[in-house]
């Protein structure tokens, strides 16, 4: 929940990046404390550890638990292999690394730690520095891979077949932005779907909150209307958290997909 | 006008851009579900399509919000 100031609710507050009990770890000028995002990040990577171990005993007859982790891999392996071909299983590891991070890191950000005093669950993913840095790193493999399979053949993906001769340094500038611009899409895209559903979400809390310290018409008449639409929100939000991270995954099959084949 | 009236009214004016998105991302289900009326079939192969193009209609969406979130805490 937002810090409360002065009656006005801070619906921002929530993605405040701040050192753990307030302790600061300052080496040559450089803040290196331990902040609540990097608690989150760890909490993120071991909540998915303790995820893939429970499924990966390899039962010869699956119990829930693998087939749950078994549907994940096998809808991730599917994904590229339907985008790419058949060689897309050598970047099953990286694609289905990146969906679980983020899906666990949005749903993880969705929980209702705030019942507990003091505590508020923490959306890594609601940052572009973390979404930028997986951007990066996606369009970093596209690069690393293209080059290394096509050299400067890579080119070509920026002049389609069939290009007229006259139109093809107009199609080249235009195809070499469209191309420059998929990390920035990328990280933008999901750090601001997590950002606005957040702010929506404490927006709705502070007239609940407001409304019940008003007295009871206002709780009437403001209150109830909000908490109902917050639960539909709520929901709509789990639903968002993982479009999010199915379309990462599936825009960065789509891009290796061109490094791979060109087009 | 005031410049910090100015930053408001054009933040509110970027909502309107929410709107426009939320049109181009009901046209592209609304497509797909037409389509896949007419040929189940095909449908679940194209599912992959449906997401890429509901990525590009929200994105223009979300850039909207972006420049609102500029305007109110940056500019």
């Amino acid at each position: 929940m937002a810090a409360e100031t002065g009656g006005k609710i801070d619906p921002m507050h929530q993605f405040l990046i701040e050192p753990l009990f307030g302790r600061h770890w300052i080496v040559n000028g450089y803040d290196l404390s331990f902040t609540n995002s990097a608690l989150w990040m760890v909490i993120t990577v071991l909540s998915l550890a303790v995820f893939m171990a429970g499924g990966m005993k390899r039962e010869l007859v699956p119990g829930r638990w693998q087939a749950a982790t078994e549907g994940f891999t096998g809808f991730v392996q599917n994904m590229l292999t339907s985008n790419i071909g058949p060689e897309g299983k050598r970047f099953v590891p990286y694609v289905f690394s990146l969906f679980m991070f983020i899906l666990f890191a949005n749903v993880l950000g969705l929980l209702p730690f705030g019942v507990v005093p003091g505590w508020h669950p923490f959306t890594v993913t609601s940052h572009i520095t973390v979404t930028g840095v997986l951007a990066i790193i996606s369009f970093a493999i596209v690069l690393v891979v293209g080059f290394g399979r096509h050299g400067f053949h890579f080119f070509s993906l920026f002049v389609p077949h069939g290009t007229p001769v006259l139109m093809i340094p107009l199609i080249f500038v235009v195809e070499l932005m469209s191309f420059l611009v998929r990390p920035f899409s990328l990280g933008l895209r999901l750090f601001v779907a997590m950002t606005a559903g957040h702010i929506l979400l404490k927006v709705l809390a502070g007239f609940v909150i407001n409304g019940l310290n008003l007295g009871v018409g206002y709780a009437a008449i403001v209150t109830l209307p909000s908490f109902a639409l917050m639960i539909g929100i709520t929901l709509l939000e789990l639903l968002v958290a993982a479009i999010q991270a199915y379309v990462f995954a599936l825009l960065t099959s789509v891009y290796l997909n061109d490094a791979v084949n060109l087009h | 006008m005031d410049a910090e009236a100015a930053k408001m009214i054009g933040a509110g004016l970027a909502a309107i851009g929410m709107g426009l998105a939320a049109l181009g991302v009901g046209n592209v289900f609304a497509k797909f579900l037409e389509g896949a009326l007419r040929n189940p079939g095909a449908a679940d192969s194209q599912q992959g399509r449906l997401f890429i193009g509901f990525a590009a209609a929200e994105l223009l969406g979300l850039l909207a919000f972006v420049t609102m979130i500029i305007l109110v805490f940056v500019a």
